[in-house]
């Protein structure tokens, strides 16, 4: 689907990334996955958040791609960062030391409590389809300071229960990470196509914000669960011109470096 | 001191069937002729350990040589699936896999537990997930401030398999980029083999790299472009195109299978198996 915007057409992908990005702030320490919440962090690099650090679990610290890595090891984020330190430390040093403030997921299944599931769609010993399992999503889950998850929205994605729970997100509601002894907040944004999902006290995520030309409707007939509607929705400000260039660039970008075969 | 063989007789002698092997590199530097060299010598019931499992371990479980597999993110990176992983765990062909999965925290804990000899790695995690009924790990309790950490216990490979830039004649081994798991994996392993680009001289340090001195390794071979389709820092780049082209040739037994005989089975080493890839106008 697309809109209108001062003349500008969009997609539904290209304002889910724009929404993503205005969410990372300057300074903000990022650890990212590939895919989805890549595009969005380098989208935020490239525009309002320079300074924004982007680390990948490979062990690249302060990445700056200039185009978009299809793995969270090609060479090009090892070139460009600040520092380059190995697997265990990334993930003991770094993440579980307490040193990143937004841990940047995607997934599978995700449910009202913001817990992720990217490890297998149906039983697990007669599984549907297997998916690829953890990777470092549990300990980002665990440590980061807050988490921020990309998905586009429907009833398959967002489920009332999780085939499979890798990833604690708000486990059961509020005090449930107390209780499992998890010292990062959870999950603090759900972004998605249709618009942006945010937790109430309570750990369940609500519906706060609207993309331009969604519904409530929309997103509620996307959901897996009886979808809570804050009283007040926002609606998310169009991409400006900058912010579409930016993330049209970086397509364009990564295309031409994959046709010239790097 | 570590003996600079031929890749084939470092695999002939070093593994033997039935071996826990953990072929490492994180995205960079993964070992692919020697896993070729582990199909072409039709090793069997092997317990593969890799995080990542990539390419490598689809094409070794596709041709049957794994009767196990310990793990913490099975899938062609930026593209999908590991099809031939999948129809084992789907479908139990060739033949039925065990999994044994992890987070990449546990498995860095459990490399690194391995590397200093110690019968447990700890973190922070696992706790309130799925993995806990899927999986090997247990509880410990700090002696001094009482919290609740996860332990799992350590990697101890029979056999440790990694790629490197470059070594001396002497044996001592560098590698530089990004360096992932593999000191740990050569360290936890009772054996271990390292490939490389090339022999030098003599190494020349490098910001950030890894040396691995030769009395830690048992074997070296000269395997150039031995990381391919992955990438060398400083020699080649990673080659994008091969792993999209990997899922359909990956999606079909039968493709699958026939791509294997032509470039690695009838290929005799690393640079054969180069050449038929360039001969065959596939991505190389």
């Amino acid at each position: 689907m697309s809109a209108a915007t001062s003349g500008a057409t969009y997609t539904a992908d290209e304002m889910m990334a724009v929404a993503a990005a205005r969410r990372l702030g300057e300074g903000t320490v990022c650890f990212v996955g590939i895919g989805l919440p890549s595009r969005a962090a380098n989208l935020a690099r490239a525009t309002h958040a320079p300074s924004c650090v982007l680390i990948y679990e490979s062990g690249t610290i302060g990445a700056k791609p200039i185009h978009l890595p299809l793995s969270i090891g090609d060479g090009e984020l090892a070139e460009t960062a600040d520092s380059v330190v190995s697997v265990p430390e990334i993930f003991s040093y770094w993440l579980q030391a307490g040193r990143i403030d937004v841990g940047f997921l995607g997934a599978a299944q995700i449910d009202r409590f913001g817990n992720l599931n990217t490890t297998v769609i149906g039983g697990y010993d007669d599984p549907k389809v297997r998916l690829p399992g953890a990777g470092g999503a549990p300990e980002i889950g665990v440590s980061a300071n807050e988490i921020f998850v990309m998905l586009r929205q429907s009833p398959r994605a967002f489920v009332e229960r999780l085939d499979f729970r890798t990833t604690v997100g708000n486990g059961d509601g509020a005090g449930s990470r107390e209780r499992l002894g998890y010292p990062g907040r959870g999950v603090t944004v759900v972004v998605t196509d249709i618009g942006i999902l945010e937790p109430a006290q309570t750990g369940e995520l609500v519906l706060t914000q609207l993309h331009p030309g969604r519904t409530a409707e929309e997103a509620r007939e996307a959901t897996g669960w009886s979808l809570k509607v804050a009283r007040e929705v926002a609606t998310t400000e169009p991409p400006t011109d900058e912010e579409l260039t930016a993330l049209r660039a970086l397509k364009t970008t990564t295309e031409e470096n994959a046709a010239n075969g790097r | 001191m570590a003996r600079i063989v031929s890749l084939t007789d470092a695999v002939s002698e070093l593994v033997e069937d039935g071996n826990v092997v953990a072929l490492e590199g994180f995205t960079h530097l993964i070992p692919f002729a020697a896993g070729h060299e582990l199909v072409r010598q039709g090793k069997r019931d092997l317990t593969l350990v890799r995080m990542t499992p990539d390419l490598i371990y689809d094409q070794l479980i596709g041709m049957g040589c794994a009767r196990k597999l310990v793990f913490s993110w099975g899938g062609n990176p930026g593209v999908g699936s590991l099809h031939r992983f999948r129809d084992a765990v789907e479908h139990g062909w060739p033949a039925p896999l065990e999994i044994e999965e992890h987070s990449h925290a546990g498995m860095a804990a459990a490399y690194a537990a391995g590397a200093a000899n110690l019968p447990f790695g700890m973190l922070r995690g696992y706790v309130g997930t799925d993995l806990v009924d899927h999986t090997r790990v247990a509880w410990v309790e700090c002696p001094f401030t009482g919290e609740r950490l996860a332990a799992v216990q350590a990697i101890r490979p029979d056999v440790g398999i990694v790629h490197a830039q470059q070594a001396d004649e002497a044996g001592n081994v560098q590698l530089w980029g990004i360096t992932g798991v593999q000191k740990e994996t050569v360290l936890a392993s009772k054996r271990s083999i390292v490939t490389v680009e090339e022999v030098v001289p003599e190494l020349e340090h490098r910001p950030g790299g890894v040396v691995l001195p030769s009395w830690v390794v048992d074997a070296v071979a000269v395997a150039p472009g031995g990381a391919h389709p992955s990438y060398a820092a400083g020699y080649y780049h990673r080659d994008n195109a091969f792993y999209e082209a990997w899922e359909p040739i990956s999606r079909d037994r039968d493709v699958f299978a026939e791509w294997m005989k032509r470039h690695v089975l009838e290929t005799a080493d690393v640079e054969e198996y180069r050449e038929s890839i360039r001969g065959a106008g596939a991505p190389a």
